[in-house]
């Protein structure tokens, strides 16, 4: 804990602000100061400067604890939560906050996630298609190997924070592309031996350029990644189970 | 003004109001959600250790059934709950956990043979059925009889609501994003939807509905340090107490969690402890056995958060910038466990503390977590007071956690209640029509519109961040884990002065569109009144019953206040909310209040719990020895649930019929 008890540094942030509401807003990085206290993470200091500098200052916070994955944004050049991100981690104590890229600007610091997911869910439907037969929700459950119940945790594990989609080369270049986000949901359907749906299922969705085959390989995705997901593991393993279908 | 009908609305995207939106779409209603946020980052998501259903799989969850957990739930409530609501929930706990599994949630499984678990200090190895392999197994959890709480790691609340979600969207269910619903459109009897706001836009939206079902969580963020996520303020909750009609029950009732990380309040999950997790004091010594013998760490919530307060008052917390902690300590678990079973709790430690929880103890101290009271329902989830509008989930008072909910029974509560109360919310839209006044409607719109105006155009100088700071103050400082009179009565009178205050708020930001500071002060004015329900509600309870502890009043009082709190503002210029009490008639009682275990038996005994106590002892002995636990439940305390949900559960017990006996060793 020593390290978060450094106290009394004068903290500097350099926001990028802009409304894009508002006619005459051009984009422009306005800088703030603020007192670092012990444990202080961007959020806590956002809120501060929010409360006692500039109420119009927007920004998503939900949980504060690294859960929900509403904070991304880039820290520093690095896109990763912003609520655990202790402002100590920052030597010289230069903080310079972006929106995450690639998303729609709300304004500031805030983009519509929300809106990207939902899309990216019902355009890859992502949701458990159930084989038939044997839900009676009365009736004993289906046994199901324990070994698969917890790599199934591992890959739902994901936030959909964006940091994936807004650190990924590809994704860039082609304002059409899954991303990784999407990519490991669909290695999560796909490995539950509940889904109905096959390899070619999967095939047609995302065997094409905007899906596994599109994918640089750069690793963005996992590099950032909040939750340390295995994407490299995961895009590989679809590429070569798409890769069969087509035998 | 933009007017959206439907069917069926919804206010809140987490478990609860999802399950409900399902529901109605499942009946082929037209359905619409609102909500602050996007559905999958509510604060369902961060329930971490389980939801209890009496599946009974594991062997420790052997003799499981849905009395028992009724039983539980009962005593945990400290008999302040609603019993055919308890019992309704219990009976369908195992339905959800299963249709869950069918939408494709990954539960724990249970592994065949040997296991080392780690029970009061002690490693110990237990052995699982061959035929339980691969059901869905549970842990142990406070002020339960058995391992009931079915998990998916510590990811329970984030699997669920994923899995929710996904069925929601493979309904086409629509969610509207970042709108807040800022009042209801009523007529004094009736409730026909909502006015909301686009926090993006700015501009107004009156959606008018059949049904309006509140779901918008709990109101911990009335409290300075709160596990909650920051949305939970209470909104939904003042969005009711402003119709002067609906009414709020239980108020008081504000459970207080007993591990958040110190200082910033994240909660470590009950698992911890249910795991085999100690807590310690200063000195290294783990002190709960010395006040609770029997079930030490893992005794009901609001009896370990006193015990810890007591604790850290004789001297023995930890000192710290932050005033005094203890320690949870979860090292003896092992690195393996920690980092499968625990691993969000793990990454909390890393990122918030710079510790290893597998080698270094946790900091934690009691904070507020849970509301217990919310917007007082009927058993269907409709506000008896004004017809429909529905509410379920943690911003109700269903009411099936009376003064304490068990850990385990809020995610429950969500799934459950929103699988009942959704087919319920249903068969109402059936039988009713879409009403549609819209002389009425655009009064509640010019209504909200002014309010706006005069924040933004108005002379006020009020600052929203500061009334709101101060009011999180007062309700830590004055009704927090202990109360008493002459601090409950400042609280009241500082919320007050508050209160007058917020009626002239002034703003810096004047725009329309997205304005964090006129969301603040649309949002403080309604929950200092939440706040005040919560402050008069406890001022008024001269009694202690679970979470709700008067060092004035310190006995449970069954013969004046076996009741549940209503609090209503019929005045909307009133300082005061209207309290009244609804009585809980103990002659209807399943199970009459009794002694829950802990600390010295002192309650004083309501007048008829001897009296139902003999009637109970005599209608079992009429019923006779060949009756079976359902036969004997139905002739105690019938309870209804819609039709489709009434089938038996069925257990492994069922199908293990010689061999249950030989695996409970």
């Amino acid at each position: 804990m020593s390290q978060q008890m450094a106290k009394g540094r004068t903290l500097t942030f350099s926001i990028f602000r802009y409304d894009p509401q508002m006619p005459d807003d051009k984009p422009k990085m306005v800088d703030y100061q603020i007192e670092e206290a012990p444990g202080m993470t961007v959020f806590i200091a956002l809120n501060q400067l929010r409360e006692q500098q500039d109420p119009s200052l927007q920004f998503d916070f939900v949980c504060r604890a690294g859960i929900c994955g509403s904070c991304a944004m880039v820290i520093n050049g690095m896109p990763t939560l912003a609520c655990r991100t202790l402002t100590s981690k920052f030597a010289d104590g230069k903080i310079k906050l972006m929106p995450l890229p690639g998303f729609e600007l709300i304004g500031d610091l805030s983009v519509n996630t929300g809106k990207f997911m939902r899309e990216i869910a019902e355009r890859l439907k992502l949701w458990l298609h159930p084989k038939t037969g044997d839900d009676d929700i009365h009736r004993l459950e289906a046994p199901m190997s324990p070994e698969e119940a917890a790599k199934l945790y591992e890959l739902e594990r994901c936030v959909e924070c964006g940091v994936c989609v807004s650190a990924c080369a590809t994704k860039q270049m082609r304002d059409t592309f899954v991303g990784a986000v999407g990519l490991m949901k669909i290695a999560r359907f796909e490995l539950d031996s509940r889904d109905a749906r096959s390899a070619d299922d999967f095939y047609h969705v995302i065997g094409n350029q905007d899906g596994v085959f599109g994918c640089m390989t750069l690793l963005g995705c996992q590099d950032n990644c909040p939750k340390d997901l295995p994407h490299m593991q995961q895009i590989a393993y679809l590429r070569r189970k798409m890769a069969v279908t087509l035998v | 003004m933009k007017l959206i009908y439907t069917d069926s609305l919804v206010v809140g995207a987490g478990l609860a109001g999802l399950r409900v939106a399902i529901a109605s779409k499942e009946r082929g209603l037209d359905t619409v959600v609102l909500s602050l946020i996007p559905a999958k980052r509510s604060h369902s998501a961060a329930a971490q250790g389980g939801m209890q259903a009496s599946l009974g799989n594991t062997v420790k969850g052997m003799g499981d059934d849905e009395d028992v957990h009724f039983q539980d739930t009962v005593k945990g409530s400290d008999w302040g709950c609603d019993q055919d609501v308890a019992r309704m929930f219990a009976h369908c706990a195992p339905k959800a956990v299963r249709e869950l599994a069918n939408w494709g949630v990954p539960w724990t499984r249970i592994t065949k043979g040997p296991r080392q678990v780690v029970v009061n200090a002690e490693k110990v190895t237990i052995e699982e059925a061959e035929e339980a392999h691969g059901l869905i197994n549970a842990r142990d959890f406070g002020g339960t009889k058995k391992w009931r709480t079915c998990y998916t790691a510590d990811g329970t609340g984030h699997s669920l609501l994923y899995a929710v979600d996904n069925k929601a969207i493979s309904m086409d269910i629509p969610v509207h994003e970042r709108m807040e619903a800022l009042s209801l459109i009523h007529d004094g009897k009736r409730c026909h939807g909502v006015v909301a706001r686009c926090l993006i836009t700015g501009e107004l939206i009156a959606y008018v509905a059949k049904s309006t079902t509140i779901a918008t969580g709990g109101y911990g963020r009335i409290y300075e340090v709160s596990t909650n996520a920051i949305i939970c303020e209470g909104v939904g909750q003042a969005l009711a107490l402003e119709t002067g009609v609906a009414k709020l029950g239980n108020m008081e009732a504000v459970q207080f969690h007993p591990t958040a990380i110190v200082p910033v309040g994240i909660l470590t999950t009950e698992g911890c402890r249910g795991d085999g997790g100690l807590l310690r004091d200063k000195d290294g010594h783990r002190f709960m056995p010395d006040y609770e013998p029997e079930k030490k760490e893992l005794a009901s919530r609001d009896v370990v958060s006193r015990r810890m307060t007591e604790h850290m008052r004789k001297g023995k917390g930890v000192d710290s910038p932050y005033g005094p902690h203890l320690w949870l300590d979860i090292t003896l678990l092992g690195r393996k466990h920690v980092e499968t079973n625990l691993r969000e709790v793990k990454e909390i430690c890393e990122n918030f503390l710079g510790i290893d929880p597998a080698k270094d103890w946790i900091p934690v101290r009691p904070t507020q977590h849970y509301s217990m009271g919310g917007i007082r329902t009927d058993a269907t989830g409709q506000s008896p007071h004004l017809k429909g509008l529905f509410s379920v989930g943690e911003a109700a008072c269903w009411d099936m956690h009376g003064f304490n909910r068990l850990g385990g029974n809020s995610l429950a509560e969500t799934v459950v209640g929103g699988m009942i109360i959704g087919k319920y919310v249903a068969d109402f839209c059936e039988q009713n029509t879409l009403e549609i006044d819209t002389n009425l409607v655009e009064s509640f719109v010019a209504k909200l519109q002014t309010e706006i105006d005069q924040l933004i155009d108005g002379e006020g100088t009020e600052n929203p961040f500061e009334l709101k700071q101060q009011m999180q103050r007062i309700m830590m400082d004055y009704v927090g884990i202990f109360r008493n009179g002459p601090e409950l009565e400042k609280a009241v009178s500082e919320l007050q002065d508050l209160l007058k205050r917020a009626n002239a708020l002034g703003l810096k930001c004047k725009k329309r569109h997205a304005n964090p500071e006129l969301v603040e002060a649309l949002r403080v004015k309604r929950m200092l009144k939440v706040a005040l329900t919560v402050a008069a509600g406890a001022a008024a309870r001269t009694e202690s019953r679970g979470a709700h502890a008067r060092e004035d009043f310190p006995q449970r009082n069954d013969k004046d206040w076996l009741n549940r709190t209503l609090s209503s503002w019929p005045d909307a210029n009133s300082l005061s909310p209207q309290l009244e009490y609804e009585q809980l008639d103990v002659m209807k009682m399943e199970l009459p209040p009794g002694y829950r275990g802990y600390g010295i038996d002192n309650a004083i005994a309501h007048p008829d719990t001897e009296k139902r106590e003999q009637q109970i002892a005599d209608i079992i002995s009429q019923l006779g020895p060949d009756a079976d636990r359902h036969q004997k439940q139905a002739a105690l305390m019938p309870f209804d649930v819609p039709e489709s949900l009434k089938p038996k559960n069925e257990r492994l017990s069922d199908t293990l019929n010689s061999g249950a006996g030989e695996i409970a060793k």
